[in-house]
């Protein structure tokens, strides 16, 4: 495996950023190389946030902003207001996963156009139906890795059990495996 | 071999900080800075790190602070930047002059105005003649490495000075990666606790920091280069040391490429890998390009970047703060000064990139070893630097 490059979009309080933490921390777990840095700025609830994660088997050396994604995660369906942020530098044969009951058909056109394979599942349902708040963050990494194998799910699941107290990340493993189980291909 | 774990360079800076087993930490939080701060007060809090946590009003007195306990022999601490730094400016020169092993860690960002809160060195510059020896870090096992290493530099009976450790404000201290700690007890023994000659004591009385007029200071000063001079040395022994115990060798300097280059960037912190990363691609090209990444800006190591520098025809001083008005700028300016007074004499380059947080990318190097071959072709370079990055 080469360098993998993962943007995440979401907005302020959704959990991008501990998303994307957990997935460069499970692949540490897995004896890999990772970096997982936030968008940097002024951090406002609601406002649209990024975060990024690499992984690799060899020592990373590079320190810059990622600016062709190999695969791009949407954690907040309402972002698709702007489709253009969202897929900029997506790389051709890349993987788009966004939280959405049904894709729209514009998205699955320009994801058609890149050559980028969409995956898509209703992450609101699920962490609303389990956390009862909208923490879109763990569903969506579950269905990253169905859709990308990036990392090992059980290693995702060590994750969250040294990131959380023991009843928050029993909730969080369940949203992530159902997640996995729920995601679609368009 | 210690753990493997996923750490923020600000995380990791206080982790190797709870194994140097301080005794006195005083602080005030500044972004980027400011999880340093949290992670000692709690490490503190909830009993795993037995020091006096001093939570002070400014870093005048954070850094005034550690000043004193230093002086009763204390292992102390501090972190800050920026602002928090400039506000420290008179009392580093005395804690340099006072002989005190402190250690600062600063995560490196720029100076107001305007408000800025991402990283360049336009801090750490401004302390560049303040008698401090000065490492950076690359990345954050190197944020970590720096910390234990700097403990040892600083309290060695021949050197006495405060180290400062710098790492890449946002770039490296929010930047969570792989670092392998060492045990905590690989890292007591690594810093054993030493005697040290003058030390405020009660039953023993002396004076620190009296005057030192026309017929002294002079001397004071000239022993505090003596000492610099030493520092250069221990920095190599101890990084040595260091590679003994956990496999990470350090010196001063670290080169890749350079044997066979015409063109070879000389850079700090973040940016050494990223251009490495670039160099790499190029040289499989066939051009001939190089990186030499100055670890520890003071003492400067001239010995190490003549010798390696010596076939380069252009050497590339990326700068990550300006000297406004000045005839170069900070790196350019130290490149400049080791050449001149040397036998050989490549051309310099000035790059300022990176100012304010703007990101340094593969592109912009690319373009930048482009630039500076057809340079070196020329055998001439512009007295201008070269303003990577800039939106024109």
């Amino acid at each position: 495996m080469t360098l993998i490059e993962v943007r995440w979009h979401g907005r302020g309080g959704q959990g991008v950023v501990t998303a994307s933490e957990l997935l460069a921390n499970a692949a540490i777990f897995e004896g890999k190389y990772a970096q997982h840095f936030p968008e940097f700025g002024p951090e406002r609830a609601g406002a649209p946030v990024r975060a990024y994660t690499r992984i690799s088997d060899e020592p990373i050396e590079l320190h810059t902003g990622i600016y062709e994604p190999d695969i791009v995660v949407v954690i907040d369906p309402t972002l698709l207001v702007n489709m253009d942020i969202l897929l900029s530098g997506l790389k051709r044969g890349g993987v788009f996963v966004i939280n959405i009951s049904e894709p729209p058909s514009e998205l699955k056109e320009r994801c058609k156009e890149l050559g980028a394979k969409l995956y898509y599942v209703d992450a609101t349902k699920i962490a609303l139906e389990i956390f009862k708040r909208p923490f879109f963050n763990t569903p969506m990494l579950g269905a990253l890795l169905k859709a990308t194998g990036i990392v090992k799910l059980e290693s995702v699941h060590e994750a969250v059990k040294r990131r959380f107290k023991p009843e928050i990340a029993e909730l969080n493993i369940k949203a992530i495996s159902r997640a996995f189980e729920e995601v679609r291909s368009a | 071999m210690g753990k493997r774990l996923g750490l923020t360079g600000n995380e990791a800076v206080a982790y190797a900080v709870k194994q140097a087993d301080v005794d006195v930490i005083a602080a005030y939080p500044i972004t980027p800075q400011t999880v340093i701060v949290e992670r000692l007060s709690e490490y503190v809090a909830n009993g795993e790190l037995d020091a006096a946590f001093v939570p002070v009003e400014s870093e005048h007195s954070a850094l005034s602070t550690v000043v004193g306990a230093a002086a009763t022999g204390a292992r102390v601490f501090t972190a800050t930047c920026s602002q928090g730094l400039a506000l420290m400016w008179e009392i580093l020169y005395i804690a340099s002059a006072l002989r005190l092993p402190i250690v600062m860690s600063i995560a490196a960002r720029a100076l107001s105005a305007p408000i800025n809160i991402h990283c360049d060195y336009s801090d750490v510059m401004g302390t560049r003649d303040a008698g401090w020896i000065t490492l950076f870090a690359e990345n954050v096992q190197e944020a970590y490495d720096n910390i234990v290493q700097a403990f040892r530099i600083a309290e060695d009976p021949e050197v006495l000075l405060p180290v400062m450790c710098v790492h890449d404000g946002f770039i490296l201290s929010h930047c969570l990666e792989v670092v392998e700690v060492l045990e905590d007890e690989q890292v007591r023994n690594f810093l054993p606790r030493r005697d040290r000659p003058n030390v405020l004591d009660p039953s023993k009385p002396i004076t620190l920091g009296p005057v030192g007029l026309p017929d002294s200071y002079m001397e004071f000063k000239r022993q505090q280069d003596e000492a610099m001079k030493v520092a250069y040395r221990k920095v190599k022994e101890v990084g040595k040391l260091f590679g003994e115990l956990s496999g990470r060798y350090y010196d001063v300097v670290h080169a890749f490429g350079v044997e066979d280059a015409d063109v070879v960037a000389v850079c700090m912190g973040s940016a050494a890998g990223t251009t490495r990363y670039v160099a790499r691609k190029l040289r499989e090209k066939g051009l001939k390009v190089g990186v030499l990444k100055i670890r520890m800006f003071r003492p400067f190591p001239k010995n190490e970047v003549r010798e390696l520098l010596k076939g380069a025809k252009l050497v590339i001083a990326m700068d990550r703060a300006t000297s406004l008005g000045g005839a170069g700028h900070p790196l350019q300016m130290e490149l400049a000064t080791t050449f001149y007074t040397w036998r050989q004499k490549p051309l310099i380059m000035s790059v300022v990139y990176g100012l304010g947080g703007r990101d340094l990318t593969p592109m912009d190097i690319e373009r930048m070893f482009n630039i500076a071959l057809e340079y070196a072709k020329k055998g001439e370079v512009p007295e201008e630097a070269l303003w990577l990055g800039l939106r024109e």
